[in-house]
């Protein structure tokens, strides 16, 4: 019906010109760098923080720590950092959706440590072949992560409720399918002791993958620039995409160096790709997909969605079983970095750091709004601050204290530039 | 004025919906051919929005029958009404105030190429709807949150124009327009029955009806009131079934308002 979208002569009685095509309120970036920082302040005055503050707060922990202890930014301390923030990190990956869904999962320490569990059955003490286990034990996550969902969409138990009864009774699963040992050793050589103590040692790997990050970013600002200006939208500029890519060029190829060259480095970590791999297709998924754009909209106006014709309940349930998903995922990395499972695996503080991970990287707890990169992000922060505190040989009382400040500080900035927003219309 | 077709293309016979101990509507028809436009009236609260969401699958009828061109269908969600060729502005403007604009308009039938979000596609039509709207919005990438009461209003407009719907339903679309875009509104309602599109427009405003509607129907405490045909009934008889000039309360409140206007 693109007729209707002739408008008709404008009535003649109408002094007014016909409408111009922008409203003069607008407030129109400047040309040049002057125009990024106007609107750049303008943005942070409106509560529009983005990644703001984690920057910050990375840079303030690098300078804090590396003046107390050289070995801060250490090849070897680098690589560390990667490869902790990997596992807890794909876990906060799942958090972020059910977040940006406007909901909790308090299950996923537990469903971490069944898909460590049930790999470490199946795997060690059955013989059964490395990657049907990793499947198996992946897929059972998937699984509870759709039973909890199941029970929040159809039957309406609140998700908080739900989760909490699964972080209870899969901990008991866990226990149960560990059985008398207490904790089965990953055998050397296995896939799942590769998945964190694999390293790339060839360098063309760290800076292969850093060449490979930036101009696939570089390529895809580039085509999305040129097909918005052939189709006469307003475009990112050069100057703009060459800024960005510049930036985002400085930081791989930072990352790679430190990896790879120092004394002591190892090369690039296994981990820290899939870690990657795992960011980047949830990315896409959040961004680019129509059920990204579901996920977004129930977690907006569940009513609204719901008129709109998308099918409520069944993005609730995907979304709890995404979560889930990574959740074990993420378990066989844990049950990689110490040495297998056990049946603690996943308890204790990992529910509060891959939830902490995902807001302090800038994810709203209001549901709605937020980046899967902010789990990336996020679990920077909380590991480089552990890391930090161990190498000072900091009591882990202390390192649960300063955590906390941090999630609480992460969770009032959440706040308050949720409230700046309102009152800046942006909420 | 169009053909108008001998088979409605949807019909309601004797629905009636309950919402715990209130009979929202009971036992209503209401006949809407293609190229035709039917004004909805009645007085808040005679349940002119339940009929709407009935129609449109957010409430399921309790008992009676929906046909579309002839046949009997069930709406039980939204989406069957959708698949079916039904649009509506509802007027609690269900929008995600989280996402941008163009993202709303979308929202439900996003244009994809290759099973991705064809984003530039739908910014482009976005754009050209909202000129036919004749609205002025900052930009079509800012949260809906930002905008202006009318601004959203005719985002929900617009958001019903994407996709081909054979019935279009505007549940009070003009309520927080300026002069500028209700005459836009109007218009639009007219382009649409030239294009063969049946639309049912509720409204308040006697004066928006009788400028485009052919039928106006009128409800009453959830039942039948009435249908008029706009051109041969006076502005006087629409306002009497409304009011319910034919109960004894009313003619009393008649006879009273009738002495207050002879003391003017
Ligand atoms: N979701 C609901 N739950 C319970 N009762 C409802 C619900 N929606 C509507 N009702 C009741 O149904 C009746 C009709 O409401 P409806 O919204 O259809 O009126 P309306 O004709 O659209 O009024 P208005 O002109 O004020 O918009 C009212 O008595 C209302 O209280
Ligand atoms: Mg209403």
């Amino acid at each position: 019906m693109s007729d209707l979208t002739k408008t008709p002569a404008p009535d003649a009685e109408q002094s007014a010109a016909p409408i111009p095509a922008v409203d003069p309120r607008l407030l129109v970036r400047e040309e040049g760098l002057k125009g990024y920082w106007t609107e750049f302040t303008r943005k942070v005055r409106g509560g529009e923080l983005g990644s703001l503050p984690v920057f910050i707060g990375l840079i303030v922990i690098a300078i804090v720590f590396q003046s107390q202890n050289s070995n801060f930014l250490s090849a070897s301390s680098v690589a560390n950092i990667a490869v902790y923030t990997s596992g807890l990190g794909i876990m906060a990956v799942g958090i972020v959706f059910v977040l940006i869904l406007g909901e909790i999962d308090l299950s996923v320490g537990s469903v971490a440590g069944v898909g460590a569990a049930v790999w470490a059955v199946l795997n060690v003490s059955n013989g059964m072949n490395d990657w049907l286990a990793v499947a198996i034990a992946v897929l059972s996550g998937l699984a509870l992560g759709l039973l909890h969902g199941f029970f929040f969409a159809k039957i309406g138990v609140p998700a908080f409720v739900v989760t909490l009864a699964g972080f209870l009774g899969w901990s008991g699963l866990q226990i149960w399918l560990m059985g008398q040992e207490g904790s089965i050793n990953a055998p050397t050589g296995s896939v799942v002791e590769h998945l964190t103590g694999y390293y790339f040692e060839d360098k063309a790997a760290a800076y292969g993958l850093a060449l490979v990050a930036v101009l696939a970013y570089a390529a895809s600002l580039l085509l999305d620039s040129k097909r918005r200006k052939a189709a006469a939208l307003p475009a990112r500029p050069v100057s703009e995409i060459v800024l960005r890519a510049g930036f985002v060029a400085v930081l791989c190829f930072v990352v790679a160096y430190v990896l790879n060259e120092p004394a002591g480095a190892r090369g690039l970590p296994l981990a820290l790709v899939l870690f990657l791999a795992v960011l980047v297709v949830a990315d896409f998924v959040a961004r680019r997909t129509t059920f990204g754009r579901q996920v977004f909209a129930v977690g907006g106006n569940a009513e609204a969605a719901r008129r709109a014709g998308i099918n409520v309940d069944r993005v609730r349930i995907l979304v709890f079983g995404l979560s889930g998903l990574l959740a074990a995922f993420g378990g066989l990395f844990v049950a990689s970095l110490s040495g297998g499972a056990t049946k603690s695996l996943g308890g204790g503080n990992t529910l509060m750091l891959v939830i902490a991970a995902a807001v302090i990287g800038g994810t709203s707890l209001f549901g709605g709004r937020g980046k899967v990169w902010s789990a990336l992000l996020g679990m920077i922060v909380i590991q480089s601050i552990q890391q930090g505190l161990n190498m000072l040989g900091m009591a882990s009382e202390i390192q649960y204290m300063i955590t906390g400040a941090v999630l609480l500080a992460a969770v009032v900035i959440d706040s308050v530039s949720r409230r700046t927003q309102k009152t800046a219309g942006r909420a | 004025m169009i053909h108008v077709f001998a088979t409605p293309v949807l019909a309601l016979r004797g629905v009636s919906k309950r919402f715990g101990a209130v009979q929202a509507l009971t036992d209503v028809d209401l006949e809407i051919h293609a190229g035709e436009v039917v004004a909805l009236v009645g007085d808040n609260g005679a349940g002119k929005s339940t009929l709407v969401k009935t129609i449109s699958g957010v409430h399921p009828i309790d008992e009676g029958a929906i046909e579309w061109e002839g046949n009997e269908v069930r709406i039980q969600r939204p989406n069957d009404a959708q698949d079916l060729g039904v649009a509506t502005v509802y007027q609690d403007l269900a929008l995600c105030d989280n996402l941008d604009v163009v993202a709303n308009l979308f929202l439900g039938s996003e244009l994809k190429s290759l099973s991705v979000l064809d984003e530039i596609a739908m910014e482009k039509r976005a754009k050209e709807l909202l000129d036919t709207l004749s609205i002025r919005i900052p930009s079509v990438r800012i949260p809906v949150a930002a905008l202006s009461g009318g601004q959203r209003q005719v985002v929900a407009i617009a958001r019903a124009l994407i996709g081909d719907p054979k019935i279009v339903i505007l549940d009070e679309p003009t309520a927080a327009l300026g002069v500028e875009q209700t005459a836009q509104v109007l218009d639009l309602v007219e382009r649409l029955r030239e294009r063969g599109h049946g639309v049912i427009l509720i409204s308040h405003n006697m004066a928006d009806v009788r400028a485009v509607a052919d039928k106006v129907a009128v409800l009453r405490l959830g039942r039948n009131n009435g249908v008029f045909n706009v051109a041969d009934t006076s502005h006087e008889e629409i306002i009497a079934a409304i009011t319910g000039a034919t109960d004894n309360a009313v003619t009393r409140r008649q006879a009273r308002t009738a002495t207050k206007e002879d003391a003017k």
